[in-house]
């Protein structure tokens, strides 16, 4: 293996940066220039991980360190197999969700479209530099960046209920990651003066140092509660509070940026800072296990009882969150894997269901699920997506999330854990009843009142075929295509997979 | 010209200062730009001298060719050369923006004099930041508080009460250090800093050397603010003009805590204030309230610059804590945010100060859509806050990294504690700002359109104003990214030996 | 004995810190601002005092003015035990000066504050700025 030294993580980060100015000036003056500037930023934004792709499956890592502030506080790439998965995932999900928020945003005619995009085109390179970071510290200043990024997206719409729902999550995000995790970075740095990850864990010889079980343990616990992103109860309200963005923000959150960096963050902790040595000999796998456990459950429940689409999503996401949370506790290879396969499939299934509920507010202005009975009529291609996706969630074959869960339930058959196969049955079966009921009320059940069809001011109708009431096409394209990239990758899930089997291998086989 | 850089950096504001009445009488317009051109030498000055001490050690001057201890002597080191840099860019930067705020906020009979006599403050803080000699230090902080407490009067309404109180308080604190001063006089029979450090030690049991030392502190306290001494501070630096805020709040206090450093690590070894006669224990609880305290109280007002004054309150805590535990990484962090908070305090007082020109109040409630009107400005604000609460990778995070690291490290598990909490408060109270700028829909807006009432205009500050505003906030990105190199080249030899 | 001449023989210290504690505790305690200036003054003063008693030797040290041989010559030896300590009372004379200059700042604003609200007593002064508040 080995280590190649290369700018290109510094390259990726700095194309949506460049993008940022740019539609920062010239934004107001046309629309279409701010729109180009975020597609060819995503285009070659993705370009350029691809372009690391085949030097990371050959087995090396790619590094490079940008700026040494001070001892302990490196600004340091260090892209290995698990950085390029996210890498690869969010760059590729961030051209589609470009396409998809420029149509929501054109339809609705919005407002603060430049600030919108700039915003956007920041948290993507922030969510970059997560994925691609070398030790905590960089992880710590881009996590911060991510937060700080997406409060004005959240805060869009600038009506009350939206302050006060960007108030909360930035309450939670800023306060819980300085509170919680920044001091477990102090601890860390002071347990064993650096924090440079690595793939036996950072801190897996601190024991034999002299460091205590006590301070281990207490750092992994401000650890767990300041990443707060991944979103595990009881810190997970911001994430319903959120839903106020409009839906490509929502969609951007919960399937690409923010979420998926927080359980990122923790599976890097997991694996690269504590290792799977030290987390076994402390226990603290099966302790975080069975906390996520919990928070699948009980958030999988209160999801049954929500009548807003995206608040469903929204608890569902919690949910599927601790799924990945819960396969890199069990700390065996084939819940690794899973839990990592998790990221991708979740963000797959996820990223439809909400670009459908954005298309469903786009075309009807309908946001509660008890308004959406026979809506699968008039929106077809929307509905089939949003069953793939569901069935994604459920976890059925041929859909993708079979994938994940069927490696995590291997795992806890490895790791002899016997009740988590018992936590995920149980919880496909509370998704298979918060979602099923929205399927067949949009495609078996009669519409409840018609009035609401006539009156729109917006022509964007795209009436094709007598009856279908669609999103216009820049919406509905993206979703059909990440439902078939849900189902795709059951089919093939050959990068990912790969990509996943290494990390596993890399951080077991290097004990 | 090298070795004439000390004096001469008291001596150019010191003369041209009066000069500059008589300039000021010939043609009012002169003043600015020879109160600007000064301080641009001074500059200069301290850079070249930062250079030397850099290259060759700490450097010495005697007034007059006289020996020391007879003779009074400048003596430069990495410490106050690194200060002598921070004071005289933050002149330099405030005397620049001055002009128009002066304009509009004073009778335009006064300018001469504000000129000269902000000139005298800068002598005053650059002499204590040279001196080598304890009472020279006290002449020269009395140049400089008398010149404070006049540029404060000419400020609001209600500015003449609050700078008598300040008055009356600075005088008890100067008066004390001149105690303090005399006790160790009359044991030593010297007032030259390098001396005493010798003479000192052997007598380290007597009382009068305690009791000197006690009023040392205490004086000194006062007039850096330190919690409980610090009642006068909101008020006077509220009532300020805003250039005076600017200048006073980022020099004077920190001034202020070298001057602390200065008689408790160099005249008295550490080992005096942490074991013989430990006030350094005292000293970081007394900091942590005064962390507290400040945060609290920032949060409860509603008029930006009185916020801003508490703030500083808290971060005269956070520098005396970081002194007060007592090891390496502390004393760093101490240092470092030292330069960090000058520039912080600038950057924010400034802002406050263009906020008072174009929209005639500070009200933090009422500045809905200023960030159409001054976008710019704005954007500083963004930048200068997120350094305030410590957030990567402005200069604010990298001082709080060392500080707490310095209380990790000497366990002090409760000032850890403080800290976090004080950056977490510090959070809210700029939060509720940028969030009343930025996303507060004014009172006639109904829904979530904003094309029902006109755009306001793009009206940002003059350039005068508006540049070093810019420059500070950019400042504080940049010396995020070179922290280490400051850290390496210059404050490690500014902590003292045994830490 | 002992305390008695601790009190007598150190007798300028009480003198001082007795002054001292007058102005203190009028700076503090009363209410006129222009009482509160003289407190400051007294103060300040104790302090100088003390300075100056410092300079004094026992046996009755008197002033440092040399004689000299005759003019242009050199002067003659200096036996400093004759002589007071100079340097306290140089260090007081700036002292005084700093002191001189605070009153005067100080009284250039206690004229402002009479001008504006025309007394000078804190309590009602304070009542003016809250009554002007409320209004």
């Amino acid at each position: 293996m080995e280590i190649i030294t290369s700018i290109t993580p510094v390259i990726i980060i700095s194309t949506s940066l460049v993008a940022t100015f740019l539609i920062y000036f010239t934004g107001e003056m046309s629309k279409n220039l701010r729109e180009a500037w975020t597609i060819l930023a995503a285009v070659i934004k993705f370009a350029f991980v691809m372009s690391m792709l085949p030097t990371i499956l050959e087995g090396n890592v790619i590094q490079y360190t940008l700026v040494s502030i001070a001892p302990g506080l490196i600004v340091q790439f260090k892209v290995d197999s698990l950085g390029i998965f996210f890498a690869i995932l969010a760059s590729f999900l961030w051209i589609i969700t470009s396409f998809y928020s420029i149509g929501y945003m054109r339809s609705l005619n919005e407002h603060a479209q430049t600030r919108y995009f700039c915003c956007f085109a920041i948290a993507l390179s922030a969510t970059m530099g997560v994925a691609m970071s070398g030790n905590m510290f960089t992880t710590f200043l881009f996590y911060e960046i991510i937060t700080l990024c997406t409060y004005p997206l959240v805060a869009h719409k600038e009506t009350p209920e939206a302050l006060q729902g960007a108030r909360r999550y930035l309450t939670y995000l800023l306060g819980t990651s300085v509170a919680f995790q920044l001091t477990a970075v102090f601890l860390t740095y002071s347990a064993v003066g650096t924090l440079e990850f690595s793939d036996k864990g950072l801190l897996s010889d601190a024991r034999a140092s002299g460091i205590s079980d006590t301070f281990l343990i207490i750092t992994f616990v401000l650890y767990m509660a300041g990443i707060t992103k991944a979103a595990m109860m009881p810190l997970h309200s911001w994430l319903p509070a959120a839903m106020v963005a409009p839906t490509p923000v929502s969609a951007l959150l919960h399937a690409v940026a923010v979420v998926k960096t927080g359980v990122f963050v923790v599976v890097k902790v997991v694996l690269h800072v504590f290792g799977i040595n030290l987390l076994t000999e402390l226990g603290l796998g099966t302790a975080l296990a069975y906390f996520a456990s919990i928070t699948i459950i009980v958030s999988s429940i209160i999801a049954l009882k929500q009548d807003n689409l995206k608040r469903r999503l929204a608890y569902s996401t919690v949910s599927q969150l601790s799924y990945v949370i819960l396969g890199v506790a069990l700390l065996t290879p084939s819940a690794i894997a899973g839990s990592i396969m998790h990221i991708v499939l979740h963000a797959f299934g996820k990223i439809t269901l909400f670009f459908t509920a954005g298309a469903i507010y786009v075309a009807h202005h309908k946001t509660e699920i008890s308004q959406l009975d026979g809506i699968g009529k008039k929106m077809p291609f929307t509905m089939a997506a949003f069953t793939l996706g569901s069935l994604s969630m459920i976890g059925v074959p041929p859909l993708g999330g079979f994938l994940s869960k069927w490696y995590i339930g291997i795992g806890a058959l490895e790791a002899h854990q016997l009740p988590i196969i018992l936590v995920l049955v149980g919880s496909t079966i509370l998704n298979a009843c918060y979602f099923l009921p929205i399927v067949y009320g949009a495609f078996f059940k009669e519409p409840a009142h018609d009035e609401h069809h006539g009156h729109h001011g917006y022509n964007n109708h795209s009436h094709s075929k007598h009856g279908l009431e669609e999103a216009p096409a820049l919406m509905v394209v993206p979703l059909v295509l990440t439902a078939i990239g849900a189902v795709a990758l059951f089919f093939s899930p050959s990068v990912f997979l790969d990509l996943a089997r290494m990390v596993v291998a890399s951080v077991i086989g290097g004990n | 010209m090298k070795e004439q850089a000390p004096i001469l950096i008291i001596a150019i504001p010191l003369i041209v200062s009066f000069l500059n009445i008589i300039a000021g009488l010939i043609r009012r317009n002169f003043c600015y730009p020879i109160t600007v051109l000064t301080m641009l030498s001074c500059v200069y000055l301290s850079f070249v001298i930062l250079d030397t001490v850099i290259e060759t050690g700490k450097i010495s001057y005697r007034l007059g060719g006289w020996e020391p201890p007879w003779g009074i002597e400048y003596v430069v080191d990495h410490l106050n050369a690194y200060m002598l840099v921070i004071v005289s860019i933050v002149s330099f930067v405030v005397a620049f923006y001055s002009k128009r705020s002066i304009e509009k906020e004073l009778h335009p009979s006064k300018i001469i004099y504000f000129y000269t006599i902000y000139l005298l403050l800068a002598t005053g803080l650059l002499g204590i930041l040279v001196t080598g000699d304890l009472f020279n230090l006290f002449v020269f902080l009395e140049i400089a508080s008398l010149a404070g407490y006049a540029l404060i009067a000419i400020g609001e309404d209600k500015a003449p009460l609050a700078t008598f109180n300040y008055i009356i308080m600075g005088t008890i604190g100067a008066c004390f250090y001149l105690l303090g001063v005399g006790y160790l006089y009359i044991v030593t029979g010297s007032l030259n800093i390098a001396d005493l450090t010798r003479l000192l030690p052997p007598l380290y049991e007597s009382k009068v050397v305690l009791v000197a030392f006690a009023f040392f502190v205490v004086g000194v306290a006062v007039k850096i603010a330190l919690f409980p001494l610090h009642t006068w501070l909101p008020d006077a630096y509220t009532l300020a003009p805003s250039t005076v805020s600017a200048f006073v709040s980022a020099t004077m206090t920190k001034v202020g805590a070298y001057a602390m450093i200065r008689v408790m690590f160099t005249v008295f070894e550490p080992s005096f204030s942490f074991e013989t006669f430990p006030t350094m224990q005292i000293l970081g609880w007394v900091a942590s309230a005064a962390m507290m305290f400040g945060c609290i109280m920032a949060l409860a007002q509603t008029d930006l610059k009185r916020m801003l004054a508490y703030i500083l309150v808290a971060e005269v805590g956070y520098i005396v804590m970081g002194v007060s535990v007592g090891n390496r990484e502390g004393f760093t962090g101490a240092v470092l945010h030292i330069l960090n908070d000058s520039f912080m305090m600038v950057s924010l007082f400034l802002i406050a100060g263009a906020l008072m020109y174009k929209e005639g109040h500070r009200n933090i409630t009422k500045l809905a859509n200023i960030n159409k009107k001054m976008p710019v400005t704005m954007g500083c604000f963004i930048i200068a806050a997120i350094s305030m609460v410590g957030v990567p990778p402005t200069a604010g995070f990298f001082s709080k990294w060392y500080l707490i690291l310095g209380a990790i490290n000497a366990q002090q598990w409760f000032f850890v504690a403080f800290l976090l909490l004080s950056s977490l408060m510090v959070a809210v109270a700029f939060f509720r700002i940028v969030q009343n700028i930025f996303f507060k829909p004014s009172e006639s807006h109904e829904g979530h359109s904003s094309h029902a009432h006109e755009e306001p205009v793009r009206d940002e500050v003059p350039f005068s104003m508006q540049l070093p505003i810019f420059v500070m906030s950019m400042s504080l990105l940049i010396i995020g990214f070179f922290s280490g190199q400051i850290i390496s080249n210059v404050i490690q030899y500014t902590v003292p030996k045994g830490f | 004995m002992d305390t008695i001449d601790f009190i007598i023989g150190k007798y300028n210290y009480w003198v001082y810190i007795i002054l001292m504690m007058i102005g203190f505790y009028a700076m503090i305690a009363k209410n006129n601002f222009g009482k509160k200036l003289v407190g400051m003054n007294i103060f300040q003063t104790a302090i100088i005092l003390y300075f100056i008693s410092t300079a004094s030797k026992k046996g009755g040290a008197t002033i440092p003015i040399t004689l000299s041989e005759h003019m242009g010559a050199g002067v003659s030896t200096v036996n400093a035990v004759q002589y007071l300590n100079p340097l306290p009372h140089v260090l007081m004379l700036t002292a005084i000066v700093v002191m001189v200059s605070t009153f005067g700042v100080a009284l250039a604003i206690l004229i402002m504050l009479y001008k504006k609200y025309k007394t000078l007593e804190e309590d009602e002064i304070l009542g003016i700025i809250k009554a002007g508040k409320e209004s």
